[in-house]
């Protein structure tokens, strides 16, 4: 009997072990995954309307936006520099104005940038992105399906051209890509970089 | 080319353009409503404002594909509601304006402001008119002129 309850001990030791090595290797998949996300997140099609100041940012240089525009009370500006002014439901083209469905600066909530305007770290975007209390009470696959459908993450894929004719760079994956890494962050729990 | 239907300052008007034509080109060249100003053509100075269902528009980047059935309100028809007036009043009052070529855009940033907001401060002023830039430098002057508006239209004096 003694040497069945060993035989049982070790099983057990072996499945747990497993089980650590497979969660382990999920979470680790997971967090690679969000790094690609990231990559997208701090692209200038997404970050421009992610800072952390009073004010949007244009072009891949991340310059602070023309025309002294502002955040206003609810991201769209204030009235009589309106972000509606000028960015209207679709992209203009003949004019190189971007546009999209409500066009509006990201909450301060969800700032994925100093007020120096630097990229925070992946560690931190994740933690804000999975915060419920900041991202509108998002679950993982609330944000995949965010990532999937809302328009102005959408748009980012087809930025439209700018003022000079030139297409707009896009982030670094396409959005079909963009949405395989959130799947598989989503599915390995959200897990988020040291 | 397309026809388009618009409805401008409470009138319909149709106009037959190439869709990609900035609203103020149409105002300027078709409808031969000149009160609109061109001024850099990029969004930046604000010369060109109008209102476009509401909103406070930059009429020389919006082409007029964009314009759909939103009522469009120029510098020829502000003075037709109550907050238009009280504007166009003050700034005579306070003769704000020196060469003038500005002051279009700049009084339908101000009627925008003033529709929203009744008592503006000094910041709700500085943000909601930093995008019309004046070289004549009568900034000063328009914001007496918006508070002068302001305290018109809470009177009920407009």
């Amino acid at each position: 009997m003694p040497g069945l309850r060993v035989g049982v001990l070790v099983s057990a030791i072996i499945v747990a072990a497993a089980l650590w090595a497979h969660s382990s290797n999920n979470t680790a998949q997971g967090v690679a995954a969000f790094e690609q996300v990231y990559s997208v997140l701090i692209s200038p099609r997404c970050i421009n309307c992610h800072t952390a100041t009073n004010y949007p940012q244009q072009g891949d240089d991340r310059h602070r936006h023309v025309a002294n525009v502002v955040r206003g009370p609810e991201g769209k500006g204030v009235p009589g520099l309106n972000c509606a002014g000028c960015h209207q439901e679709t992209n203009a083209d003949s004019t190189g104005v971007p546009g999209g469905h409500n066009w509006h600066l990201a909450p301060l909530e969800m700032r994925w940038q100093d007020i120096n305007d630097r990229p925070l770290s992946s560690a931190a975007v994740c933690r804000q992105l999975t915060d419920r209390s900041r991202n509108n009470n998002l679950d993982g696959p609330g944000l995949l399906k965010h990532h999937e459908e809302e328009p102005l993450v959408k748009w980012a894929w087809d930025p439209g051209r700018r003022p000079d004719g030139a297409a707009r760079t896009l982030p670094p994956l396409t959005h079909e890509q963009f949405i395989a890494a959130t799947r598989r962050w989503v599915e390995a729990g959200t897990p988020c970089p040291k | 080319m397309a026809t388009f239907q618009l409805t401008v300052n409470g009138q319909r008007r149709e106009v037959n353009v190439d869709p990609s034509t900035p609203l103020l080109w149409v105002l300027r060249e078709d409808l031969k409503m000149t009160g609109t100003k061109f001024g850099c053509g990029i969004s930046a100075c604000g010369a060109c404002t109008v209102h476009v269902g509401g909103v406070a528009t930059r009429s020389c980047i919006v082409p007029i594909s964009h314009i759909g059935d939103r009522p469009v309100i120029t510098i020829e028809g502000i003075g037709n509601d109550a907050v238009g007036r009280a504007v166009q009043n003050a700034w005579v009052d306070e003769d704000v304006v020196q060469c003038g070529y500005c002051q279009s855009g700049q009084i339908m940033s101000a009627c925008a402001l003033l529709k929203s907001t009744s008592r503006p401060t000094d910041q709700n002023i500085e943000e909601s008119m930093g995008g019309n830039l004046c070289r004549c430098g009568t900034y000063p002057r328009i914001r007496a002129a918006i508070k002068s508006a302001a305290t018109q239209i809470n009177k009920g004096g407009a």
